[in-house]
Order: structure tokens, then C-alpha cells, then sequence
């Protein structure tokens, strides 16, 4: 295994966890349907207790994600979290309102409070994380300067190695249109994705027999599907990042990302395939009422079509995390990754995936064997 | 340089202040799950070797608690992970490659077995069989143990650096022994003693809770039983724990000398030195170790402190002031003085310097190699070119001291506590003891105090030392206006202080309301 297969292999890795990550969102997606798709107090607590058995793994990705990417690639850890401090702080906020609105609809008063939190949390959580993945394509406005670290200390005071290049700390990525649209975009995906897990693990007789269900999932579909081809065909035909893997210098090439589809033509078909799965699960839940399938076939088509977007922004010698304020500062899968020893310690660790995965389905199915009903939500653990 | 900025001050203070915010919520929940997770594994192993229903209730009624317990504890450790990469952007980035992958390890092995399997525990009871459940419930807390191994490696490490070599070519400490750094001998004793110290606080929680029923004559049976179960736990994690406490601070003595110094607000040492029990240390003012030689009211146990930290009674423990100036040890070897360390420290990064303005120049790889050597030479006082101060190298010495006597007094104190339940347990009518029902009523509080305090030993201890010797803390910051951090610090605090007492509010209601171990027999 060579150091730069070892970058490629945990570049592959990221990227499949961000977009299992966007997958799991769906628990993001069910709650902010949570007051307008349940209109009485057992829909709503049901919904709840829908997603209050899944929210643990979509959290568990997001620790699991941003540890492999400090893992593999400190520098983006240090420049993008430390950088776009506002951007981040957001989101993690977000995400810990989200962890104790389950437990705390036990409160002994209030427990709307904590539906609205979990509501904030389906909206903001997938709208800034779409939003943060997209300045992979761009940009973000940092700089980075590696010969810093020996200065610190000078009179002066002590310099820091990345540094944001001007005020507002990330929030500059949400004035961006293209940054709005994936982040709507992704928004509308975790909604689609969630209405599936409704209509897949709740009783069939709720929810005017799942018949409202259709609705959101036909608007979500729309908006979802126009924000995300704009989003895909202004990256195919813009500018992008690239890197002379001669000199390491990044350079702006025009089409860079469609060159990357057709120069890697397997990530193409990819591609196509995981957004025809998405196409086909939606419709084909739309038309019929009674296959609950269309959750894993989303699920599928979202894994892959995400896994691709994020590979296009780093292989084929391209700046996964460009700068727009020093383009020579620009991240690259080789000037930001662990060195060669950790990365292949961490390569024999993710030989441990499988079997963790494998645990997963084996649990969730076991408990997802039988739809959730009122009855069990009436008497058996439940929020 | 000139577009790089100055870190702020404030901004540090503002940084270590949120981190340890963060910190200390986090380990307000996080011990209670450990403990809490072998405590229903027991009960539920029980339920599925009799098959009595008062055993799964009982397990039930702790895996509730535990429940609301375990969201407040995720909730506060996703900051702490992020916390790395948002105000210590420096220290990511130095570090980043050693210090990476015990997180990456910890979610990948730990957290998700954790979470997979804390989903089948609280809802399969009717999905799944008894024997699939029992393991989930051992698997759920199987994981929290992981996960508290991983984490406790990474802050091992800072206190520890071990398995890695500085790189001048990319400006990074990068790992070179992944078995020195997960199984370094400071991990190991940090894993025992804090996972004890998690066990003893998860059993007084047990004791009190069922004190407090037996207090209001409600649910005796389950209380007695749940009773019987925690001491039994806790006096074999507490004595476990005092033996893991020795062989700590053995190693504390080895590897961070000056914390130990400023635990035991030890000035000036030397050999057959005594282990203070009490003395008179402003609280609110760091003393003058420079000009006096042990702190007023001094009481303590001869030849103690040489023993704790040497194994030999006449062993010899450093002072501050020793440690400041430099001192010969018992074997002849020379620890060299804050100055020396300083003198190297500015070599290093001088070398630092040197190499990246050689190598840009396109210097011979004889010259090149030079300066790595003398790099090497004198890498381990790296952080001590920033140090500019003696008083700097010096912890907080009242919170060390006094934290280091709350911890090991409350250890000594639930001792007793367990002792006491098995003697009125087995000797005596403890439902009719209403004091000791009391006593370990208000015993839960001090297990936090104690708990909490033994992490401001370690934490406040390691000061000034993000990594230690390594890097100081001022040097670790990520590029923020203090403002910025300070607006975070508060909104965390006020965050954090809400779920705190919202969670105390949900505890209190679930505890009031009970087992459903009455409802089973009707």
C-alpha cells in the first residue's frame, strides 16, 4: 500500500461517512415534519418516537465522521473548524438540542418546547451541513501558513498555522447562492428520506391511511430535485480546483469537475446510477402506496450519488477544500493528510467497518421487524 | 508574516475556560453511565437466570435513568470532540496525526457499538430474545468503557507525549508507535483509576436512590436489593480504586513531576518526605513557593508522600522549587532548570527555523541532517521556548492541593458508606437507620464534588501544558477574537446549565414515580 493509495483509500472513507451521514438525516428530515405532518397529539409523539429510535446513529456518524477526518486529515480539521467557527458552532449547537429533546419530552411540563428544538434541529442541522459540504466546490475564505508554528512566541505574541481570512468566521459560506442551494437541497433530501421512514416503520393506519405522507413528499420532491440539478450543473460547467501533481501548486481549471466524471468514468456511472435509485424509490412510492421499500432504495441512491459528489471534489488531483483568499493555501488530499504510518495503522483499524456494520443491520432490523403502533408507544419504553 | 495576527490573550483564557466548561458537564454524566451500565447489567442478568419479573423492572427502572443520563452525556462530548478543531486549531494541527486517531478509533469501534446497541436495550424488550437484550445491555455499557479507553488514551497522550517524532518537513508531530500510545503505561493507570472512580460514583447513586425509599417507606424490596447491589459493587470498586490511586500517583511522580509537587504543595523535596493531610494554603491566591519552604499548618504523615510516589519510604520526590532549578536524582542523573529547559526549548525552534530556510535555500543533506539532529536533541523542552516566565511553569497549586484531598477523602468516605450498608444490611434493620438513609442520601452530591475534583487534579495539574513539555496552551489556540470564544463560553454555560437542571427535574420525577415492580405483583 502505497502512501498515496493510503490517501485516496481515507479520502473514500470521509467521503462514505458524509454520505451515510446525509442518509441518516432522514431522522432530521421526519422531525421537521413533526407539527406540520402530525396534526393530533398521538401523531406527533409517534413521529417522535419514530425518529427516537434511529437519532442515536446519525449522531454516532457525526462524531465518527469529524474523528476520521482529524484522523486523516488534521489540517482540514484545524483550518475548517477553527476557521469557520460560526458555521460549526451553529451546527454542533444544533445537534446537542437535538440529543436531549428525546429524553426530555419526559420533562414534567413543556415537552412541545422540545419538539420545536427537535424541529430547529431537522432544519438547520441538514441545511449548514449542506451548505459547509458544498464550499468543497466553492470555497471558503482562509489562509494557511505551515512556516508560522516556529514564530509563535515572538514578541509580538504567537501566530496560528490556519487562520479565517476575514470577520465572520463561516458565516460568509451562507452568503454564498450555490452554498444555499446544496444546503436546501440536502434539506429536501433528509425530508424526502424522511417521509419513507414514516411510511415504512409507522402503522399503516395512521396518517389518513399514509395518504398524507404524499404530500410533502411529492413538494419535498420537487424542490429537492430542482435545487440539487442547478447545484450539479453549475459544478459540471464552473470552475474548479486543480492540482499539478507535479509541483502541488492549485490552479483554477475550467470544467474541472466534469472532467474529473468523464476522466474517472466509473465514478460517472456511479453516479447515474445512485441518482436513478433516488428517482425510482421516490416515484415508485408514490404510486404505490403499499411498498415500503422506497426508504432503502433512497437510502442506497443517496449513499453513492453523495460518496461521488465528495470523491469528485479531491481525486484526480483536485483541492478538496479550496481557498478563495489564497489559492495556494487551498487543501489538497496530499498537503493535509496524516502521515503515511497513521493513515496505515487507521487503514488496519477500518478493516473493523464490516463488522460494524454488520452489528448495525443485524440490530436495526431486529428492531424494526414490526411497524411502531400506539399500542407499543402506549405501553412499552417510549418519549 | 505581516498578515498573520497576534492571538489574543483573553482568547486563551476564554479557550481553557470553555474547554474546561465543557469538560466538567461532560463528567457530570458520563461517570453515572459507566457506573449505571454494570448495575443493570447485573440486574438483568439476574431476570435471565431466574426469570422473576421484580429483576427486569428493577434493571428497567435503572436503564431509565441511565437513559436520560446517557443524552446530556453525547450532548456535551460532540462539543468537546469539535472543540479540538474550533478553538485549539494550532494544537489540531500539530498533533493532529497522533492525537486523530484514538478519536477516529473511539467512534469507529466504541461509540457505535454504544449506540446500536442502547437502541436494543430500550426498545427491544419485545422484539428481541432474553439472551439477545441481556448482551445488548452489557454491550451498550461494554461500549461506554471503550469509549472512555479511547478518550482516555488521547488525554493520555497530552499528558504523556509518547509513540511520535516532530517532523521538520511538515511542522507536525507525527506517530511512529500506535502500541506506545494506546497502551502507554499513564493511559492504562488513567483507564483503571477513572472507570473505577465512574463505578464507585454509579453505585453511591444506587445506594442513595434506594435509601431514599427505604427513607419514604416506598418499593423496600426493590430499595433492599437494589441496596444490596450497589455496596457490594462499590466496596470492591472502592477498594479496587485505592490501589489504582497508588499506582497513579506513582506514575504522575514519574511523568509530571511538578503536578504532584503542586498537589502536595511541596516547595522544596528531597527524601523520606511526608504526605500533607492538612495545611493552611490560601485557597484563593497561589502561595509563595519561592520564598518559604512548606505551607503554614502543615500536618502530615511521615515517610507517606516518599511512599505514594516511590514505593520506598526514603524515596526522593521533588518540589517546585526543585523542579524550577533542577535537581540530581537518586541515580545521578541531572534534571536540568527552567532556564536550561528554556535555553533548549529556543534552540529547537530556532533549529525549527533554521531547517526551513536551509531547505528552501537547497542546503546539502549533511548540513540538513545537522540541524535535524540538534532538532532531535532538544525536542523534548520544544514548549518551553515559549515560556518566558518561572511562574508560568507553576499550576494552580490551592486547587491541585485542595481538589487532591476532596478526592482522596471522599474515596475514604464511600468506603465507610459501603461498609455501613453491608453492616446494617446484613447486621442490623437498615430500613429503621433513618440517619444512614439520609446520609447517603446527601452522599450523592459529594460523589460528583469528589469525582469532579479528581479531574481538576489532573486537568489543573498539567497546566500550562496542552501537550506536556510540548506545548503551552497560548501557543495551541486557534486565530479567534476573544470576544467570539466568550460569546460560546456563555451561551454554553447558560445552555448547559438549563439541561442540567431539566435533567435533574426528569430524574427526580422518574425516581419519584418508581419501579413498576408493585404494579407487576397486582
Amino acid at each position: 500500500m502505497s502512501y498515496l493509495f493510503l490517501q485516496h483509500y481515507w479520502c473514500f472513507v470521509v467521503a462514505l461517512l458524509a454520505a451515510l451521514l446525509v442518509f441518516l438525516m432522514f431522522v432530521q428530515g421526519a422531525n421537521s415534519l413533526i407539527f406540520s405532518l402530525g396534526k393530533t397529539e398521538e401523531e406527533r409523539r409517534i413521529l417522535v418516537n419514530a425518529t427516537g429510535r434511529k437519532w442515536e446513529f446519525t449522531f454516532t456518524t457525526l462524531v465518527t465522521f469529524g474523528g476520521a477526518f482529524f484522523a486523516s486529515y488534521p489540517l482540514f480539521y484545524s483550518t475548517s473548524f477553527g476557521g469557520a467557527y460560526w458555521l460549526w458552532m451553529t451546527i454542533l449547537f444544533s445537534f446537542v438540542l437535538q440529543a436531549v429533546s428525546y429524553e426530555f419530552q419526559k420533562a414534567p411540563k413543556g415537552h412541545n418546547i422540545w419538539r420545536v428544538l427537535l424541529v430547529v434541529n431537522g432544519i438547520l442541522g441538514p441545511l449548514l451541513l449542506g451548505g459547509a459540504v458544498a464550499t468543497f466546490f466553492t470555497g471558503s475564505n482562509f489562509i494557511v501558513e505551515r512556516g508560522t508554528l516556529p514564530l509563535m512566541g515572538e514578541p509580538e505574541g504567537a501566530l496560528v498555522v490556519s487562520r479565517w481570512a476575514n470577520a465572520s468566521h463561516g458565516l460568509d459560506a451562507l452568503l454564498n447562492v450555490w452554498n444555499l442551494c446544496l444546503g436546501l437541497a440536502v434539506f429536501f433530501l433528509a425530508r424526502i428520506l424522511g417521509c419513507l421512514y414514516i411510511h415504512k416503520q409507522v402503522e399503516g393506519s395512521l396518517f389518513d391511511n399514509h395518504d398524507r405522507i404524499i404530500q410533502p413528499l411529492w413538494r419535498s420532491t420537487w424542490l429537492f430535485l430542482g435545487l440539487f440539478l442547478a447545484f450539479v450543473g453549475h459544478i459540471l460547467t464552473c470552475e474548479g480546483y486543480a492540482v499539478d501533481p507535479a509541483t502541488g501548486n492549485v490552479f483554477m481549471e475550467p470544467y474541472k469537475y466534469w472532467h474529473n466524471l468523464i476522466e474517472m468514468w466509473p465514478l460517472l456511472v456511479m453516479l447515474l446510477v445512485g441518482v436513478v435509485f433516488v428517482l425510482w424509490g421516490i416515484g415508485w412510492s408514490i404510486w404505490n402506496k403499499e411498498w415500503k421499500r422506497g426508504f432503502w432504495i433512497v437510502g442506497f441512491g443517496t449513499v453513492v450519488t453523495v460518496t461521488v459528489l465528495l470523491l469528485l471534489t479531491a481525486w484526480n488531483n483536485t483541492a478538496y477544500y479550496p481557498s478563495t483568499a489564497d489559492l495556494q493555501s487551498s487543501l489538497t488530499m496530499q498537503n493535509s493528510s496524516s502521515s503515511e504510518f497513521t493513515l496505515r495503522t487507521m487503514f488496519y483499524v477500518s478493516l473493523l467497518i464490516p463488522f460494524v456494520l454488520a452489528y448495525i443491520v443485524y440490530a436495526w432490523s431486529a428492531i424494526d421487524k414490526k411497524e411502531l403502533t400506539l399500542d407499543e408507544i402506549n405501553h412499552d419504553h417510549a418519549y | 508574516m505581516n498578515h498573520l495576527l497576534a492571538i489574543d490573550p483573553t482568547m486563551v483564557d476564554w479557550a481553557r475556560a470553555q474547554f474546561a466548561l465543557t469538560a466538567i458537564y461532560h463528567w457530570l454524566f458520563v461517570p453515572l453511565t459507566l457506573g449505571l451500565a454494570v448495575v443493570m447489567g447485573i440486574m438483568e442478568t439476574l431476570y435471565y437466570r431466574t426469570g422473576k419479573e421484580f429483576w427486569k423492572q428493577t434493571a428497567k427502572f435503572w436503564q431509565r435513568l441511565f437513559g436520560i443520563n446517557f443524552a446530556m452525556g453525547v450532548a456535551t462530548g460532540i462539543i468537546l470532540e469539535f472543540e479540538f478543531g474550533t478553538n485549539w486549531s494550532n494544537y489540531s494541527y500539530l498533533v493532529g496525526d497522533v492525537f486523530g486517531a484514538p478519536l477516529a478509533i473511539e467512534g469507529i469501534v466504541a461509540f457505535f457499538m454504544e449506540s446500536t446497541f442502547v437502541a436494543v436495550m430500550f426498545f427491544g424488550w419485545n422484539k428481541v430474545s432474553k439472551g439477545f437484550h441481556l448482551a445488548s445491555t452489557w454491550l451498550t455499557g461494554l461500549g461506554a468503557t471503550i469509549s472512555a479507553w479511547w478518550i482516555l488514551v488521547a488525554n493520555s497522550w497530552m499528558q504523556h507525549p509518547v509513540g511520535q517524532e516532530f517532523n521538520p518537513d511538515t511542522m507536525r508531530n507525527e506517530m511512529t508507535s500506535f502500541l506506545d500510545v494506546a497502551l502507554s503505561p499513564v493511559a492504562v493507570d488513567k483507564f483503571v483509576h477513572t472507570v473505577l472512580s465512574a463505578w464507585v460514583l454509579g453505585a453511591v447513586f444506587v445506594v442513595g436512590v434506594s435509601s431514599w425509599y427505604l427513607l419514604k417507606k416506598r418499593h423496600e424490596e426493590f430499595a433492599l436489593k437494589s441496596l444490596r447491589i450497589g455496596a457490594i459493587f462499590g466496596l470492591v470498586s472502592s477498594l479496587l480504586i485505592m490501589a489504582s490511586g497508588h499506582h497513579s500517583a506513582y506514575t504522575v511522580a514519574q511523568t509530571q513531576p511538578m503536578k504532584l509537587a503542586a498537589m502536595e504543595g511541596l516547595y522544596k523535596g528531597g527524601t523520606d518526605q511526608s504526605l500533607t493531610i492538612f495545611s493552611g494554603i490560601n485557597p484563593f491566591r497561589q502561595p509563595d513557593y519561592e520564598q518559604t519552604d512548606e505551607p503554614p499548618m502543615k500536618l502530615a504523615v511521615p515517610y507517606a508522600l516518599s511512599f505514594l510516589a516511590t514505593n520506598d519510604i526514603h524515596g526522593q520526590v521533588p518540589g517546585i522549587r526543585d523542579i524550577l532549578d533542577g535537581y540530581t536524582k537518586v541515580d545521578g542523573t541531572v534534571e536540568p532548570s527552567l532556564e536550561e529547559k528554556i535555553e533548549r526549548g529556543r534552540c529547537a525552534i530556532a533549529a525549527v527555523q533554521e531547517y526551513r530556510k536551509a531547505k528552501r535555500e537547497g542546503a546539502s543533506e549533511e548540513y540538513l541532517n545537522e540541524v535535524v539532529t540538534e532538532i532531535r536533541e532538544n525536542m523534548p523542552y520544544f514548549g518551553y521556548g515559549y515560556v518566558k516566565e518561572r511562574a508560568q511553569v507553576v499550576p494552580n497549586i490551592p486547587v491541585c492541593f485542595y481538589a487532591f484531598r476532596i478526592m482522596v477523602g471522599g474515596g475514604c468516605l464511600f468506603i465507610l458508606l459501603f461498609a455501613l450498608s453491608l453492616f446494617f444490611l446484613y447486621k442490623k434493620n437498615i430500613t429503621k437507620v433513618r440517619w444512614f438513609h439520609w446520609a447517603a442520601l446527601i452522599c450523592i452530591p459529594i460523589a460528583y464534588i469528589v469525582s469532579e475534583s479528581g479531574w481538576l487534579v489532573a486537568e489543573f495539574g498539567r497546566q500550562p501544558w496542552t501537550i506536556q513539555d510540548m506545548l503551552p496552551t497560548w501557543v495551541g489556540v486557534s486565530h479567534l477574537g476573544s470576544g467570539a470564544v466568550m460569546t460560546t463560553f456563555f451561551i454554553f454555560l447558560v445552555l448547559f446549565t438549563t439541561l442540567l437542571a431539566v435533567e435533574i427535574g426528569i430524574m427526580c420525577k422518574q425516581i419519584k414515580k418508581g419501579p413498576a415492580v408493585e404494579e407487576v405483583r397486582k
